[in-house]
């Protein structure tokens, strides 16, 4: 069995699997029963001035029947007293020493008030602290969350304060909603973060009654963006965990990726792109904190099947494999392939690269089903017929034997190598 | 022998909203969708899913009617398993087609049996057409005709319209009372139906085709013939037909076939709907007799399982030979047949053995041995030709061989589904309207 122990900062977790700060660790009970459950750490419900909520908070997109593909929020911090946060934070530290806990902050931006609210955690025992300079929300209104992580000169000037005083590792909690995640990381490091948590939730509105004309969620008839999680997130918070690992100057800094994880295989993917550990919400608050029992053995038995001994051997694996398009391969053919005895005749195929591509697949009735076939002279190896069919492996992309060497486009721009003939499309339409 | 609970005379409730969702979601919406080629009206079946999906019930309901009037009818009645739900690609996937039928009465319950319009008669044109017969071909042909701005006028000789839909569905499929609110539904979008009007007695045909500008002929089939063997009118034989619609009006009781044992005559779907009705009347044993073998049952295979399922028992090979009782009937005596050379049908003979007669206790023998053509009525219609087993020859939009007469439904097609009436009134009403505008 590999060992799913990791260590951030120097602090160590049983497991990468943590819970992101949010509702599922409001209060010492839940994060009592989410360490029972099997939750290496939890990063608890960002403390700070007490606020007040609105009565609605949540709303989701339902995709095909599917529910809370993707999930808002318009709830803040937490509604609880500060002395009874921390109150908590000691008991559950006392309870579970192998845990690891980390407390989320949020307080105005001033020196006095990060050195107050980073003592106060680390006094109740905190095992270190996250920044949450992501919220985009109801704070952001008030100067704090994202309007912060949105300035990475305010990012690095805060986390310097924090920095001042603290005595245990400081993570960063960064917002997604700037045109390039890589600045406010760096500025983070720059002020001297042990850590960084990514992504905190995205700018949305997730819908409208069509009877009241309300967005939801609904408040007396009135509504507010929220921030966007859940399923539909992960390919923007890979993106962005992916982004910072590869900067040579942020890709130092330790990573805790949070957006979208439901399972094993999300956190291997996180993983495998530079997290280190991984934060998880919008799942558990669909299925509760058992869902963390597949997580581990998942994860176990993917290390296993892969030979390795832990999760640092899987760290980073992917980061080198994501680069500029121009240094991809343009010599690369792949022609996809319809297995015929799988195929079941739905012509989603067909009808997607007919209508949606390049027109690479021909259809006809054969007695009374459907029969598709691959046009391979048409076929630009797009993947669209292999993604749209609903049989597994029915339709599968096959690399094809090439004459020449493999050419990126900057050597093709420099003048080397030749290139593979590929299919185009010529004139489709005249004016008659 | 494993007993399951006696299923119940009305029919199942329809999807409830979640599970229509998810159901709905479950369709692939394939290219050139082979469950629109097997349905008989060719409804846009992924068409009218993905508007349930996508949360526009009207939406999924109009495409439903437009192209089959009597869609909530068929969504109760259809053979889905082997039309639409048959050829369903997800039978490849996981033997699971989606629930087209009962999707399809998701989306058509609300709008016809709570009375909503979708639909308005267009523009008058002047026309008057004549249809002969209010069941589910001569319905759908004077609601299509309605719409195309035609004054369609159905004759029907019953007290009740709507033909077998009305009186012969058997009631677990689809109940009397929502049949009756399909045809008001009707009668609201602007169709005319005259009651108790017997064409032949109460108006002739020279009355309808001076009268009229053409003429849908949907009679369908007549009662089912009395076999000729002894004891054939003893208390306790019934007609499968008469029956079924006892049921359905009230006059017979839901207990009548309480601690009975129940012999059914034929092979056919009637045979195996009136079967499925005596073990819902209570029938401690209930017999479908049939004179060839499992092989050549017309009935349908799915109908035969669910049949057997609901605990009847099958007699192949079974001829009726007569009825035995004093007054009441006591037992079916059946004659040994086996199966002869093969005829032109590709359906071996049935040839009478040796063996001596055998008796099968009864105490109610159930006549399904199939309807009988409308050979008088038709005898006053000389031009119009027949086939040899009586049934109106047509072309490909439903024309007989008389001008201005058009014809389908069981009397064209020899007794089929709903759904193929339904087809063929609306085909013919489409080459009906295109004639008149000639």
């Amino acid at each position: 069995m590999a060992d799913l122990g990791v260590n951030i900062c120097g602090i160590d977790s049983p497991n990468p699997f943590w819970l992101a700060s949010a509702p599922p660790t409001n209060t010492g009970d839940q994060i009592a029963r989410a360490f029972d459950a099997g939750w290496g750490g939890a990063v608890w419900k960002t403390i700070g001035e007490p606020i007040e909520n609105t009565w609605s908070r949540y709303s989701s997109v339902d995709l095909d029947g599917k529910r809370m593909m993707g999930f808002n929020n318009i709830e803040l911090i937490t509604d609880r007293p500060l002395e009874t946060n921390l109150a908590e934070i000691e008991a559950v530290k006392s309870r579970y020493p192998n845990n690891v806990l980390i407390v989320s902050l949020m307080v105005e931006s001033t020196r006095e008030a990060w050195h107050r609210i980073v003592r106060q955690a680390e006094d109740a025992g905190a095992d270190g602290v996250e920044m949450n300079f992501g919220c985009p929300h109801g704070m952001s209104e008030r100067g704090m969350g994202s309007a912060i992580g949105q300035v990475p000169e305010y990012c690095r000037d805060i986390v310097g304060y924090a920095k001042e005083v603290a005595t245990k590792p400081v993570f960063v909690k960064l917002t997604p909603n700037v045109a390039d995640i890589v600045p406010p990381a760096r500025a983070a490091k720059a002020g001297g973060a042990d850590a960084i948590s990514l992504i905190n939730t995205i700018n949305s509105v997730t819908g409208v009654d069509l009877d009241t004309f309300a967005p939801r969620p609904t408040v007396a008839g009135k509504s507010s963006h929220g921030g966007y999680c859940g399923p539909a997130v992960k390919p923007i918070a890979l993106h962005m965990v992916s982004a910072i690992a590869r900067d040579p100057d942020a890709g130092t800094v330790p990573i805790s990726g949070i957006g979208g994880i439901a399972t094993w295989r999300d956190a291997a993917e996180f993983i495998l792109l530079g997290a280190t550990t991984v934060q998880v919400c919008t799942a558990v608050m669909h299925w509760g904190y058992r869902i963390v029992e597949g997580m581990i053995d998942g994860l176990s038995g993917y290390l296993d099947s892969k030979g390795m001994a832990s999760v640092d051997e899987l760290r980073g694996k992917s980061v080198d494999r994501l680069q500029k398009w121009e240094n991809l391969d343009l010599n690369y053919v792949i022609k996809a392939h319809v297995d015929q005895e799988a195929c079941i005749g739905c012509g989603l195929c067909y009808i997607a690269c007919n209508d949606g591509a390049h027109q690479a697949i021909g259809a006809e009735r054969e007695g009374d089903r459907t029969r598709v076939w691959i046009k391979e002279d048409a076929c630009v190896g797009c993947n669209l017929c292999s993604l749209v069919c609903p049989v597994h492996n029915c339709i599968t992309m096959q690399q094809q034997d090439t004459e020449h060497e493999s050419l990126t486009w900057v050597e093709y721009g420099e003048g080397k190598g030749t290139l593979e003939p590929r299919p185009k499309h010529g004139l489709t339409i005249t004016a008659d | 022998m494993t007993t399951v609970a006696v299923p119940g005379l009305t029919p199942l409730p329809g999807l409830t909203p979640s599970a229509a969702f998810a159901e709905a979601h479950r369709c692939l919406m394939c290219w050139d969708a082979p469950c629109i080629r097997a349905c008989p009206t060719a409804i846009d079946v992924p068409g009218f899913i993905k508007r349930i999906a996508y949360e526009d019930n009207l939406g999924a309901a109009r495409v439903i009617l437009e192209a089959n009037i009597l869609g909530d009818s068929c969504a109760h009645v259809c053979p889905t398993s082997v039309l639409c739900e048959g050829a369903c690609v997800l039978n490849d996937v996981d033997g699971r087609p989606v629930p087209i039928g009962r999707l399809q009465g998701y989306a058509t319950g609300p709008v016809i049996q709570g009375g909503i319009q979708l639909f308005s008669a267009g523009p008058a044109t002047g026309k008057k057409i004549a249809v002969i017969g209010g069941g589910p071909a001569g319905l759908a042909c004077a609601a299509e005709l309605t719409k195309r701005g035609h004054e369609a006028v159905v004759f029907d000789a019953a007290s009740e319209p709507g033909g077998l839909n009305t009186r012969g569905v058997a009631e677990y499929k689809q109940t009397r009372t929502a049949a009756l609110a399909e045809i008001a539904w009707l009668q609201e979008l602007g169709v005319t139906v005259r009651q108790n009007t017997v064409v032949g007695e109460d108006v002739t045909f020279e009355e309808l085709l001076g009268g009229f500008d053409a003429v849908f002929f949907g009679a369908g089939l007549g009662a089912i013939p009395l076999l000729g063997i002894p004891g054939e009118s003893l208390s306790g034989v019934e007609d499968a037909l008469q029956l079924i619609e006892a049921v359905k009006t009230g006059a017979m009781a839901p207990d009548a076939f309480a601690d009975k044992t129940v012999v059914v005559l034929g092979g056919g779907n009637t045979a195996i709907d009136a079967a499925r009705l005596a073990v819902r009347l209570g029938a401690v044993r209930t017999v479908v007799a049939y004179r060839r073998g499992p092989d050549e049952m017309p009935a349908y295979r799915h109908e035969v399982a669910e049949a057997r399922r609901e605990g009847v028992a099958f007699s192949f090979w079974s001829a009726p030979h007569s009825v035995i009782g004093d007054g009441r009937v006591e037992a079916m005596r059946c004659a040994r047949t086996e199966p002869g050379v093969p005829g032109t049908d590709g359906r071996p003979a049935v040839v009478t053995t040796d063996a001596p007669p055998f008796d099968v206790h009864a105490d109610v023998v159930v006549r399904a041995t199939g309807q009988a053509t409308r050979q008088s009525l038709l005898a006053e219609l000389p031009d119009v030709t027949t086939d040899g087993r009586g049934r109106i020859i047509v072309d490909d939009e439903q024309r007989t061989s008389q001008a201005g007469i058009w014809a389908g439904g069981d009397c064209v097609n020899g007794g089929k589904e709903v759904v193929n009436a339904v087809a063929e009134g609306m085909s013919a009403a489409r080459s009906i309207d295109a004639e008149l505008r000639r």
